[in-house]
């Protein structure tokens, strides 16, 4: 399919004005300030566009959700807080094409009358962060940002916040905590942000592929956004790939293909010549998948049927020599170290899983510790939580102790009773949580 | 090479700070993009790391009583992220990605070969002041796996032979 979201990769100077305007830009957003705010929102919602972020609600839905009878402020929210593990998509966009997300950001704004909107990018991304104030700039000076936009009377301001090193900030009431100049603390829902949101006024949250994909949409029409794909998984999808591929990268590609044909025919198959053994289909938040099950379709709802999830696109592939339990004990520190403390499964849970993990893989398993897993996995999944972070760890290191249990068995058979000495850290993992600067 | 060096001041010289004229425009400069005041601790925090080069008790206590919050607010958030120095750190920190992608592609084996030849482990810093190893969780970057940050910087495609170039480099730079 014909490149839309990457078009500019590759081009010279892509992330300028110009180029952006030489190619059609900011026609969408001329195209939406014409038509009512309602409007737009529904032509959003015609093009079944879902949330590229992880969790794909409609995105259509999620703007139809803030008040229209609010008197006080509203605020547009772009998370460029990309921190799943396996994903780099948004930092490609940003990189080639940052003109495109402060138009999809103008463009929401709009529909949902912010005259306020933020980019929440992630602390180490300072370089993404400089491309986005000069892309604002730009857009400034041009008259797409400011007040009083193309003469249209609608103001807008956008400025970018940036985080300070927190995966949870990722999850969009976290964010709006760290937004407002706080601890990362995920809140309860409801309610929800699009009616009290950001400085406890409605606010919506969409990722940075989510609104680069708006402007298109405005140009181009529903209906064309929504011929790509299939049904109810329409348009273009960025996917990345990483690990054990022989071409790791950013593909564009529509929701439906298959990750077969994802992992065989784009990425060019497993590197050097080996077989596949297991891939995360969207980050390692979701549950893994075996090498049987890569002829599943790449979107929402066949991900969903099969037990998964297509999260952020983040496909992580790993060849036939990858022992599964070292990757559990890996994802397990991951989230040992992201959890943000608040309820007792997760701070607990991740951290039991990371201790138990790390035993395992230095040789030292237990009969009971397979069961023990899923039993911790059990109390941390499906709600037990604030936010999803419970799952997030929980059902993708319980699918691997499922789906690979042989392999946690072996370590039982093959294990040596604990010594009693303390356990040195694994050299090759991260340090443990608290073991930071 | 672009990367900077970190200049990091001496906790004496950070063990009361006062704002001069141009670090009060750049706070009030922030101020006015949010409607709350405290809205403006993380940039603010930011605004200070990169001038006195990390956060020290004393870069807490200035920013509590410019931006009207406690001490102990301040603290609380300076301590829930990961990227605020909370001591001088190295002239160059060394931020090696643990996470799965990185550590499959040659990250673990990078990250060995890393502490073997500074002679640290994660959390240290070398002897002379130079180099700081700390092992991170993923930094969107996977599909150019492996993967280091070195400041504020990304490198990526890493493998031992081309990071001891940058390593010599920026060593030779002090």
């Amino acid at each position: 399919m014909e490149p839309v979201l990457l078009r500019a990769r590759g081009v010279t100077d892509s992330q300028a004005i110009a180029t952006y305007l030489a190619a059609g830009g900011y026609e969408g957003l001329k195209k939406a300030l014409a038509m009512a705010p309602d409007a737009v929102t529904k032509e959003v919602l015609d093009s079944e566009l879902r949330g590229r972020g992880g969790a794909g609600f409609p995105t259509g839905r999620k703007w139809s959700f803030v008040p229209k009878d609010h008197p006080g402020p509203r605020y547009l929210i772009c998370n460029a807080d990309e921190s799943e593990p396996g994903t780099f998509k948004d930092r490609e966009i940003m990189e080639y094409d940052p003109h495109q997300v402060v138009e999809g950001i103008a463009i929401a704004s709009y529909a949902i009358r912010a005259n306020t909107a933020y980019i929440y990018i992630r602390g180490e991304f300072l370089r993404w962060t400089r491309i986005l104030e000069v892309a604002i700039e730009e857009a400034r000076r041009a008259g797409f940002v400011g007040r009083n936009i193309l003469g249209s009377g609608y103001d807008l301001e956008i400025w970018v916040h940036r985080g300070a090193g927190a995966y949870i900030c990722g999850e969009e009431t976290a964010l709006l905590e760290s937004l407002e100049g706080k601890r990362g603390f995920p809140r309860l829902k409801p309610p929800f942000p699009a009616v009290v949101g950001a400085f406890g006024k409605p606010t919506v949250v969409n990722n940075v592929e989510t609104l680069a994909c708006v402007p298109h949409i405005m140009t181009r029409g529903a209906h064309w956004f929504a011929s790509i794909g299939r049904p109810r998984n329409t348009g273009p999808k960025l996917f990345c790939v990483s690990g054990h591929v022989e071409r790791p990268g950013v593909y564009e590609l529509p929701l439906g293909v298959t990750f077969r044909e994802i992992i065989e025919e784009h990425c060019g198959g497993i590197r050097g010549g080996r077989k596949l053994k297991a891939f995360f289909p969207g980050g390692t938040s979701a549950p893994i998948m075996t090498a049987s099950e890569v002829g599943v379709q790449a979107d929402f709802d066949a991900c969903a049927q099969a037990g998964t999830m297509l999260g952020s696109g983040g496909i992580i592939v790993l060849d036939e020599t990858v022992d599964m339990v070292e990757v559990a004990a890996n994802v397990a520190h991951f989230y040992a170290h992201e959890s943000c403390g608040q309820c007792t499964p997760c701070r607990e849970g991740a951290d039991w899983c990371m201790d138990i993990l790390d035993r395992m893989t230095h040789g030292h398993a237990r009969p009971a510790d397979p069961e023990t897993l899923l039993r911790i996995c059990r109390f941390s999944s499906n709600g037990m939580t604030i936010c999803p972070l419970g799952d997030a760890y929980a059902l993708p290191i319980s699918s691997m102790v499922t789906k690979f249990r042989e392999e946690f068995d072996r370590r039982i058979q093959t294990a040596t009773p604990l010594p009693q000495k303390k356990l040195p850290v694994l050299p090759w993992l991260g340090p443990r949580p608290g073991f930071g600067l | 090479m672009s990367t900077r060096p970190i200049v990091a001041a001496p906790s004496e010289a950070v063990a009361e700070v006062v704002f001069d004229a141009t670090m009060q425009e750049r706070v009030s400069d922030v101020l006015r993009r949010y409607p709350t005041t405290r809205a403006a601790i993380l940039p603010v925090l930011w605004l200070c790391q990169e001038r006195y080069g990390w956060i020290s008790p004393g870069v807490v206590r200035a920013v509590a009583d410019r931006l009207g919050e406690s001490t102990a607010f301040v603290e609380g958030v300076v301590s829930f992220y990961t990227m605020y120095y909370t001591r001088p750190p190295a002239r160059y920190v060394l931020q090696a990605c643990t996470t799965l992608s990185c550590a499959w592609c040659g990250g673990r084996e990078l990250v060995e070969h890393l502490k073997g030849r500074l002679g640290i482990d994660f959390g240290e810093t070398t002897p002379d002041g130079t180099f700081q190893l700390v092992g991170v969780q993923c930094l969107g970057a996977c599909g150019t796996a492996p993967v280091i940050q070195i400041n504020d910087d990304y490198y990526e495609r890493l493998d031992a032979n081309r990071l001891d170039a940058i390593l010599d480099e920026l060593a030779r730079r002090r």
